[in-house]
């Protein structure tokens, strides 16, 4: 390698269209995620109208959850839990989405500026990428990726519940049905386009032709990962949208319009 | 649609310095920035220095920055920018200059040496090769590559920090790791060479935070980041983050 | 005297595109030290624009093709006016050539049953083309330059230095061969970069620099093609062989100006790709000539079928070699039957679905996309001639690759002579440059080796010589007063591309090429006076400059053989001349310098640089004649040829 100079140009870049605009919008659309979330995962309240269970409290696995019949609240952890019960279980999406290969090329560009855009000089004066810790945890993301599958699972389940009316009797559904049905339909896209998902499924085979069932999975994972971006936010704003329709029904400020 | 006369700003100088220069040119119907840089050359400056070849994006030559982003200038055409805009085109960053447009490119062919090559099989003659197309299909992907080297001037890791030059061989050399061991007649494996473990380990795979630069950029329209480097971060965590293929290797080490 | 930077290399090749590689490799192979010269960037020339694909017979898609018929169809594309025993090695041992990329990692496009694939094209009987989409000289230059890379790994493990044994010095130009009595004795160049001379010494230089389309105004080939190669060996004494055939592509872009003959590959025709007229004819049928007639459909309905079942149609006339194309071209545009930016329509969008097209012909419709606007899925192309390749070139030993009457001077790929005949065919190129750079390679390194411990010694007057004939550009302006202002070496360019494009083009006519003559005089004059600004350091003028020599030598040749060959031939067609004539048919020209003592300085600049001679052609040895029927062997060869 030639040591040398590179051409004297002061300017941290030359850019002249909005470049600040992407990373600001995304920035903006984590930082009220964040707020929302925080704020209902503490709240430890209104989270449960029969037969709509939100999604951050789903399994709820502490004492002192909410009684939901047939629903997804197995008392795994005992009484000492004090605190919301959604925190146990919102480490796993958490992690999914934290670890995720899109998310965090939206909060490395976003929140950190690194780079804040393509040939934007960025502000630090050190890099060293996800070479040591903590960064370096990032490679765990295909073990969130197993937990997503389940918790997906549970969501699924829940969904199915969300056919039951306020009395438990199978044969219903109202409005909030159709919201988790869209939100576990967007739940289950976005975490089976996954990266990890795709190099699980065929991605890390040598040889697709002696594989052609998994082959096949691999292409259409590989259809649905193109478009993980879209389904990244999709399902990020359904999932806010299904816990905060159960809020608004569980604090009585709207009643769920029965469609049968 | 007619002739106009268009507003150039043309980085000019060398290592010693150099800043960037006004211009007025003719610009006509169909034109891209290289023809603008060519008639510079014609008529106003015969010393001014870019590097180009084929001018039909097929060999990469021609890589620069324009208005801030790194392109070809052979494939920029002018009806993208407005009449009324100041066009200012720039040498690649991430590189020492060597004159006005030009610079050297060379920590690439550093790199370049750096990757192993492909290792044929043992016992398969010429001719005996036998490969699917759906087998070959990821490979020629990256194949497609013309070494235009946009992506190693926009990828950050090297454009905003030079000391990393030494550990990160950049998005057009890891996807050539990624590209042989995709190949599916690759025998580096049974070489001992581990091709997935050597892209963390030697090729700085981990230095990526895969923020697709690289593949913003990419004139042929690869997907680098989704195709080839995450993949690859996949493959090596097969390597060395996954538990069990861990402990399997501690246990056959003793 | 000037200090020069001086090196010791067994074999230097110049030029660095697929035969320079391959001859590189070759060499290094054979325990040569090697070193490559090229004036772009490693792994940027022109071989990667190559998009249809490498002609090989190695029969994977129709197993009925083998070597003799691949020799008849290059024969027949060259119109018997080939180097018979060139085209023989060349069927012989292209497929070889090509499964030894696979070994080194190529990727081709594979059958069903994995093997490589090949398509159709131009002239061949068989699909015989091994392909990558359409980018195949791209996959044909990165694979030799990742086994160049292998091979510098390989010396890098044994001497700790990557340029131990194969070095390649990039973006250098070279402008002398040097000799010594009648032996090579090594280059003289200049780095572009830094404007500084340096001296290689070697016994042995391999020549694959390339063609020389930068001497015409719509060409498809990039500012290197400046026919360096060929005013390399002219100088240095070797001979040019057959310079008036020049292959005009039929299908270039003609719109927008900025890319006028930029290439469309001839792989959209293989791939039932149609040409049209502006009034909707498939005009094709109109123009095949007796030759070719009992191998072309009739029909459109016949030809259309040949794609699907090719045993039983004849080909659409869209597939006759380019020659004929590229004329039938020009008569339909000049007859006012052309496209609105004077061209004709070429059409996909009607042949094959959307996604089809995007698949096999990737890079046209990203072309077409980027540069002019059209989405080839949706509507037709514009497409006219372009000056695309020259067949003729230095005059070489078939076997061998070496330069005539050069000891040490080998060529291989477009710079050699002889191989293509009048008119190469699609994809025969890019199996000559792996089969004679090969070969070249191999016996540069073989000459070197042989030669011992008695090197040539380069000559320090012909290193200040060469030395002072690349520095003056730069005291043009002050030098001799009385000849008049300095000249703007792109303006001679620029005329000079003119001057070849409308009088020595693609339709040639006795008094044109003698105004191109004279005009060609008259630019050799001024460009003595080429002058240029600012200094050393990669200064475009000056290279231009420089390069101006090399053009005007080759484009005399050019004109001069054109003028020469009363007859119509390949890639050679005289309006005066319609027809081809037998009698031509076992002669090539030879351009050599008048003057081949001195410098271009002494040359007398009106009277002109290049003398010609006539030579008879070696007769084609009697079981390669056998491979054809008698009734096609009466259409090309002379009476007297027939019954030896």
């Amino acid at each position: 390698m030639r040591t040398g100079t590179r051409a004297a140009i002061a300017a941290p870049h030359l850019r002249t269209d909005r470049w600040w605009l992407a990373p600001a919008a995304t920035a903006a659309g984590l930082l009220a995620f964040v707020v929302y979330s925080t704020w209902r995962a503490f709240a430890n309240a209104d989270y449960y109208a029969a037969p709509y269970v939100s999604p951050f409290y789903s399994p709820c696995l502490a004492e002192n959850c909410e009684p939901m019949k047939a629903g997804p609240n197995w008392e795994l952890f005992g009484s000492w839990w004090g605190i919301s019960p959604a925190i146990i279980i919102l480490i796993f999406p958490l992690g999914f989405r934290l670890t995720c290969y899109y998310y965090r090329k939206a909060y490395y560009r976003g929140f950190w500026a690194s780079p804040p855009a393509c040939a934007v000089a960025e502000p630090h004066a050190r890099y060293t990428g996800e070479t040591r810790f903590p960064l370096i945890l990032q490679n765990i993301h295909r073990y969130f990726f197993y937990a997503a599958i389940l918790v997906a699972g549970i969501l699924t389940y829940d969904t199915v519940l969300a056919f039951r009316d306020e009395n438990y009797q199978w044969g219903h559904m109202g409005l909030g049905t159709l919201v988790f049905l869209l939100n576990i339909v967007l739940i289950w896209a976005y975490t089976i386009s996954c990266h990890s998902c795709r190099h699980i499924v065929g991605g890390k085979l040598k040889h697709f032709s002696r594989h052609p069932v998994r082959y096949r999975m691999w292409q259409w994972v590989g259809r649905l990962n193109a478009r993980h971006m879209q389904l990244a936010w999709a399902s990020l704003v359904s999932v806010a949208l299904a816990d905060f329709y159960v809020y608004l029904i569980a604090s009585g400020a709207f009643d769920d319009p029965r469609l049968f | 649609m007619s002739s106009y006369e268009a507003r150039f700003k043309v980085w000019r100088g060398d290592v010693r310095g150099g800043g960037l220069e006004d211009f007025a040119v003719e610009v006509n119907d169909g034109e891209v920035v290289l023809d603008i840089i060519h008639r510079l050359q014609a008529t106003q400056t015969p010393d001014l220095a870019v590097r180009w070849n084929c001018k039909a994006g097929k060999c990469g030559s021609c890589s620069a920055e324009i208005n801030g982003r790194p392109r070809l200038l052979c494939m920029t055409r002018m009806s993208v920018f407005g009449r009324d805009e100041t066009i200012t085109v720039t040498p690649l960053r991430a590189f020492p200059v060597i004159r006005d447009l030009v610079t050297d490119v060379g920590f690439n062919y550093a790199k370049a040496r750096q990757v192993p090559s492909f290792v044929a099989p043992e016992g398969v003659g010429p001719g005996e090769y036998r490969m699917m197309q759906e087998d070959v299909d990821r490979s020629q992907e990256f194949r497609k590559c013309i070494e235009c080297f946009l992506c190693q001037d926009t990828c950050h890791v090297v454009r905003d920090h030079e000391e990393n030059k030494p550990a990160f061989a950049g998005p057009r050399f890891l996807m050539r790791v990624a590209e042989l061991d995709m190949h599916p007649l690759d025998a580096a494996e049974e070489t001992g060479l581990d091709r997935k473990g050597t892209a963390q380990d030697e090729h700085g795979l981990g230095y990526c935070n895969i923020t697709k630069c690289c593949t913003e950029v990419c004139p042929e329209g690869i997907r680098i980041t989704d195709n080839a480097l995450i993949p690859l971060k996949e493959r090596a965590v097969d390597r060395k983050y996954d538990p069990l293929v861990w402990l399997g290797s501690k246990i056959r080490r003793r | 005297m000037s200090v020069v930077d001086r090196q010791e290399w067994d074999v230097v090749v110049v030029g660095a595109g697929g035969a320079g590689l391959r001859a590189a490799i070759e060499a290094r192979e054979r325990g040569a030290r090697t070193a490559v010269i090229c004036k772009s960037l490693f792994g940027k020339a022109h071989t990667v624009m190559a998009e249809g694909g490498i002609a090989a017979a190695m029969g994977n898609v129709n197993s009925g093709d083998d070597w003799q018929v691949h020799f008849r169809d290059t024969m027949r594309g060259g119109k018997f006016l080939n180097q018979w025993r060139m085209a023989e090695l060349h069927a012989q041992e292209a497929p070889q050539r090509v499964w030894e990329l696979e070994t080194w990692g190529a990727l081709f496009d594979r059958t069903k049953d994995g093997r490589i694939s090949q398509r159709n094209f131009g002239g061949h009987e068989y699909p015989r083309l091994a392909h990558v989409g359409d980018r195949t000289g791209l996959e044909l230059i990165r694979t030799l330059q990742q086994k160049i890379v292998s091979l510098q790994q390989e010396d890098f493990r044994e001497t700790g230095d990557y340029e131990s044994r194969l070095k390649v010095f990039q973006e250098c130009t070279v402008t002398r061969v040097l000799k010594d009595g009648e032996q090579v004795s090594g280059v003289f160049g200049y780095e572009r970069e830094s404007g500084r001379f340096f001296v290689l010494e070697a016994p042995a230089v391999v020549i694959a620099t390339g063609g020389i389309g930068k001497s015409f105004k719509v060409t498809s080939n990039s500012w290197e093609y400046t026919g360096d190669g060929h005013a390399l060996a002219l100088l240095a004494g070797a001979p040019l062989l057959n310079m008036e055939f020049v292959q005009f592509h039929p299908t270039g872009m003609v719109w927008p100006p900025s890319v006028k003959g930029i290439l469309v590959t001839e792989s959209v025709r293989g791939d039932g790709g149609v040409l049209r007229n502006s009034e909707g004819e498939r005009f094709m049928f109109d123009y095949v000539p007796d030759v070719f007639k009992d191998k072309y459909a009739e029909s459109e309905e016949e030809g259309d079928r040949w794609y699907d079942d090719p045993d039983h149609n004849r080909r659409p006339p869209e597939l006759l070699p380019r020659d004929e194309v590229a004329r039938a071209i020009n008569a339909e545009v000049k007859a006012g039957r052309g496209s609105p930016h004077g061209g004709v329509f070429l059409d996909v969008s009607t042949r094959m679905p959307a996604e089809v097209i995007k698949r096999r012909l990737p890079s046209m419709y990203h072309q077409f996309k980027e540069l002019a606007d059209v989405d080839i899925t949706a509507e037709a192309m514009e497409v006219g001639p372009t000056c695309h390749y020259v067949m003729g070139g230095i005059a070489v030993d078939s076997d061998s690759a070496a330069a005539r009457g050069v000891p040490g001077l080998f060529a291989a790929g477009e710079v050699a002579g002889g191989m293509h005949g009048s008119n190469r065919l699609g994809g025969n190129s890019l199996s000559d440059l792996l089969v004679f750079g090969r070969r070249a390679g191999l016996h540069a390194a073989e000459y070197a080796s042989a030669e011992g411990a008695g090197r040539p010694r380069v000559d320090d007057v012909q290193v200040d010589a060469a030395a002072a004939e690349a520095l003056r550009p730069f005291s043009a302006e002050g030098g001799e007063p009385a000849d008049g202002p300095p000249e703007n070496p792109y303006t001679l360019h620029q005329e000079l591309q003119q001057t070849m494009n409308d009088l020595v083009g693609i339709i040639r006519r006795e008094h044109e090429m003698e105004r191109a003559l004279q005009k060609l005089a008259e630019l050799r004059v001024r460009a003595r006076r080429a002058g240029v600004e600012g200094h050393r350091q990669f200064n475009p003028g000056w290279h231009l400059a420089l390069d101006l020599r090399n053009m005007l030598l080759v484009s005399e040749c050019v004109a001069r053989a054109a003028l020469e060959r009363t007859e119509s031939r390949g890639g050679h067609t005289r309006e005066d001349h319609a027809g081809m004539d037998r009698s031509w048919r076992n002669v090539n020209l030879l351009c050599a310098l008048t003057d081949p003592t001195g410098g271009l300085a002494g040359t007398d600049a009106v009277r002109g640089q290049i003398a010609l001679t006539r030579e008879r052609t070696e007769p084609i040895r009697p079981d390669l004649l056998a491979l054809f029927e008698k009734e096609e062997l009466v259409k090309y060869l002379a009476e007297e040829e027939l019954y030896e």
